[in-house]
């Protein structure tokens, strides 16, 4: 949480003020209009497509000198992504990061939404990849916006469909389409379909930025989200047969760690901060003893 | 003569302007006058080529009307079919005026049964009733049972000529016309069709052939119009 | 002299019905070129009409017109919805109209390519307009797709395949039970038997045929084919350079076609 030294030589948060305030107004248009995508002139970033440079735009253009910044990808706090682009909002902002969930005001993500429920006055940036859930089936992006403006979304049900069909229930498990108060169809970006019911009526600001396809969204806090489903085949999330090995919580997204070429495997916690600070606390799973 | 007219012809004019021949005008009837009764069948007499097939195509619709009219009785109205719409056409074929046409227009998957069937079914009769109605008049036709269910395409002419029949009586059409419907069967079942003919005469039909064959012209007719009165150029002598 | 055009002579009718769709001097120009001009008719509940015409002479630019597909330089559509009234239809909502192209109208096209989605199979195919109306029971769907795959003649085994895997013949048909699951009133067909086999187009017209009395359908269908229009329509427009030549009852323009161009059309094609 030390305020790190900035980098003098770059504006503050790296991109330009009249960029911020262009992806500002965006941003507020978006809120203004829950789930429904605003263009916004994307600039290039410092990393590559697929890095999350639109979330790193949101982020940038959100963020001001107090604010506590926490960056994961897969729920993870160390990995490569998350600690890059932690360490680039240190540099050309100098403003204070942690991994803690409860300690940071603004929060990016790639492919998941922490365990722990978040506040009112948090923000959740969403790094995604296609912003557009009709793309799967519908090419062409004059055709999608008809669509979203007269609110033809049978095409999302076909989709659904066809997983039952070839399935016997919904295979989808990640980029779980949503409808937003019953008005527009959104992609939650790929997280998986685990983390939808979090997104629904949160305290929390959750923004979502698409570099390469130049699109922002946006939830405001307590926006009704609902998956799609059938009558005869309801929503459901993931189910896990055991609790985390590290720290036994239950209802928890877990990943599959390989521990050894002898096919032995555990199933940990992703969201690598409810992790430890379960541990910290005294928690122990069945592999967890050990540490 | 106190029965009523169900159709009345009147100054009827028909002639074929042939564009591809360099416009030759074919004049083929002209001022044509009849009626036809209720309870009666009018024959069309004359030789080959004198419009009589002409005369029952402009009745049915199929030919274009020069000039004159053909008032009918449709429901409870007269209606001169020869400037009525389309629509209004395809309502009087389907209620009021049947037709048995020399040929079956052969329709490919459609059972004898069906095929036989469809115009009650069109009039608004249930399907298993027109079904059952079918049956007995392929029965009175001598059909083979065995044919019913198979589409008329590969019959003989005769066996389809008894379809066409049926097809042509299974409504309770007031009109009927009747375009040689006799001219391909056996004695026996020519027999059947004159008798059937009896029954819709007795029933109030009007009736309206061409018959060629005399013996049955005889037995069914009870006026003969004769078209050469209506040849155009006998007019223009 | 000729039959009268079903044009003032609607008014007359006994009944007070009202025609499904009313076309007035409908006109589309291609900058100066013309792609149709005055064209007048009406469409009756049950009635179908055939456009006739070879390449060219305005027949599908009409059919776009009459869709909304294309709209018009000049002139009125009409249609009577479910509400009973007459709406002109490029008048309507765009949301509107294109609720009407997936519910209460069908679209037939000529390539089954254009009118299926390819990547998705044919159970969801014939379902994507009952999920459009908001059916969202999986197995109601489902059993309604099978239900119109048998109506089609297109085993049931298939219902998970994608049309990709169809012959010619079969997209077609599924391309029919695509359009009238949701029950249409009015469906536009463009030379549905088109690029198909002579053996596959008896198949696939006889079905039609069976499938339009059953349900009571009003069909505008686009051929150049007239054994096409003998067969499945009650009426013909016959166009010629965007204008209409000559119509009326389809049996009458086919047995005793008036106009110099309906003349010539059917000596060279219904010849023998």
């Amino acid at each position: 949480m030390n305020a790190q030294q900035r980098t003098s030589t770059y504006n503050f948060a790296y991109l330009d003020e009249q960029t911020k305030r262009m992806i500002r107004r965006a941003i507020l248009k978006a809120i203004a209009i829950p789930g429904y995508q605003v263009p916004f002139a994307s600039r290039e970033m410092p990393m590559p497509y697929g890095w999350g440079t639109g979330g790193v735009q949101v982020t940038a253009a959100i963020l001001g000198p107090n604010d506590v910044l926490k960056v994961i990808d897969q729920g993870a706090d160390d990995t490569t992504n998350a600690v890059s682009i932690r360490k680039f909002f240190e540099r050309v902002a100098g403003i204070a990061t942690t991994t803690k969930t409860s300690h940071a005001t603004i929060i990016q993500t790639r492919h998941r939404i922490p365990e722990v429920p978040l506040t009112a006055g948090q923000v959740l940036v969403y790094q995604v990849p296609n912003p557009e859930p009709l793309r799967f089936l519908e090419p062409r992006e004059t055709e999608t916006r008809k669509m979203h403006a007269l609110e033809e979304y049978g095409l999302m049900h076909v989709k659904l469909y066809e997983d039952i069909a070839r399935n016997g229930h919904i295979a989808t498990t990640y980029a779980y389409p949503v409808k937003i108060e019953g008005r527009y169809v959104m992609d939650p970006s790929p997280t998986p379909k685990f983390d939808n019911p979090k997104m629904h009526m949160s305290d929390a600001l959750q923004l979502f930025g698409a570099g390469r396809e130049k699109r922002i969204y946006a939830l405001p806090p307590h926006t009704q989200v609902v998956s799609l489903d059938f009558e005869d085949h309801p929503f459901e999330v993931q189910r896990f047969d055991k609790p985390c090995a590290l720290c036994g919580a239950e209802q928890v997204y877990l990943d599959e760690v390989i521990l050894d070429d002898r096919g032995n495997r555990m199933f940990v916690c992703s969201d690598t901060d409810h992790c430890e600070s379960r541990r910290a606390k005294g928690y122990r799973g069945e592999l967890g003893g050990a540490q | 003569m106190s029965k009523p007219h169900a159709l009345i012809v009147s100054g009827l004019a028909k002639s074929f302007t042939m564009h591809l021949r360099g416009d030759i005008e074919l004049p083929v009837i002209s001022g044509a006058d009849f009626v036809l009764t209720c309870g009666q069948c009018a024959v069309l007499g004359g030789p080959s080529g004198a419009g009589k097939s002409s005369i029952l195509k402009m009745l049915y619709g199929n030919y274009a009307v020069n000039a004159g009219s053909i008032v009918v009785r449709h429901r409870g109205r007269e209606t001169d079919l020869a400037g009525a719409e389309p629509r209004k056409i395809l309502e009087i074929r389907r209620e009021t005026i049947g037709y048995v046409s020399q040929f079956l227009r052969v329709m490919p998957r459609v059972s004898a049964l069906d095929v036989v069937a469809e115009p009650l079914v069109f009039s608004g009769a249930g399907r298993e009733e027109a079904a059952r109605r079918a049956a007995g008049l392929l029965q009175r036709l001598n059909l083979p049972e065995r044919l019913w269910a198979l589409p008329p395409a590969t019959f003989s002419g005769g066996e389809q000529q008894r379809i066409n029949i049926a097809r042509g009586f299974i409504t309770d059409h007031s009109i009927l016309l009747l375009d040689e419907p006799t001219a391909s069967l056996d004695a026996a079942n020519r027999a059947v069709v004159l008798q059937m003919i009896a029954e819709k005469k007795a029933a109030g039909v009007a009736l309206l052939g061409i018959f060629h064959d005399a013996d049955v012209r005889d037995a069914v007719a009870d006026t003969i119009i004769d078209v050469t009165g209506f040849a155009p150029d006998r007019r223009a002598a | 002299m000729n039959i009268a055009a079903p044009q003032a002579s609607a008014l007359q009718d006994d009944s007070i019905e009202q025609p499904l769709l009313s076309v007035r001097s409908l006109t589309r120009y291609y900058g100066t070129r013309i792609g149709c001009a005055d064209i007048s008719f009406d469409i009756w509940p049950g009635e179908v009409l055939a456009i006739v015409g070879e390449s060219g002479s305005g027949k599908t630019t009409l059919l776009n017109c009459i869709s909304t597909r294309l709209p018009p330089t000049s002139g009125t559509v009409s249609y009577s919805m479910r509400d009973g009234v007459l709406h002109d239809l490029f008048k309507l909502r765009e949301a509107d109209r294109r609720f009407l192209l997936r519910t209460d109208w069908g679209f037939v096209h000529q390539n089954p390519a254009d009118g299926l989605r390819m990547a998705a199979s044919a159970g969801a195919n014939v379902g994507e307009r009952l999920m459009a109306v908001g059916d969202r029971h999986y197995g109601h769907i489902r059993e309604t797709a099978i239900d119109w795959l048998d109506r089609v003649e297109i085993d049931a085994g298939r219902i998970d395949d994608q049309p990709r895997a169809f012959s010619g013949g079969m997209r077609q048909r599924l391309q029919i039970a695509r359009n009238l699951v949701t029950a249409p009133r009015l469906v536009f067909m463009d030379e549905p038997t088109g690029g198909l086999d002579v053996s596959v187009q008896a198949r696939l017209l006889d079905l039609l045929r069976g499938l339009v009395n059953d349900l009571g359908l009003a069909v505008i269908i686009v051929t150049h084919d007239l054994a096409v229009a003998r067969l499945l329509s009650h009426r013909m427009i016959v166009m010629k350079d965007g204008r209409v030549v000559e119509q009326g009852l389809t049996d009458r323009l086919l047995d005793d076609p008036q106009a110099p161009y309906t003349q010539l059309l059917v000596s060279s094609i219904l010849q023998g």
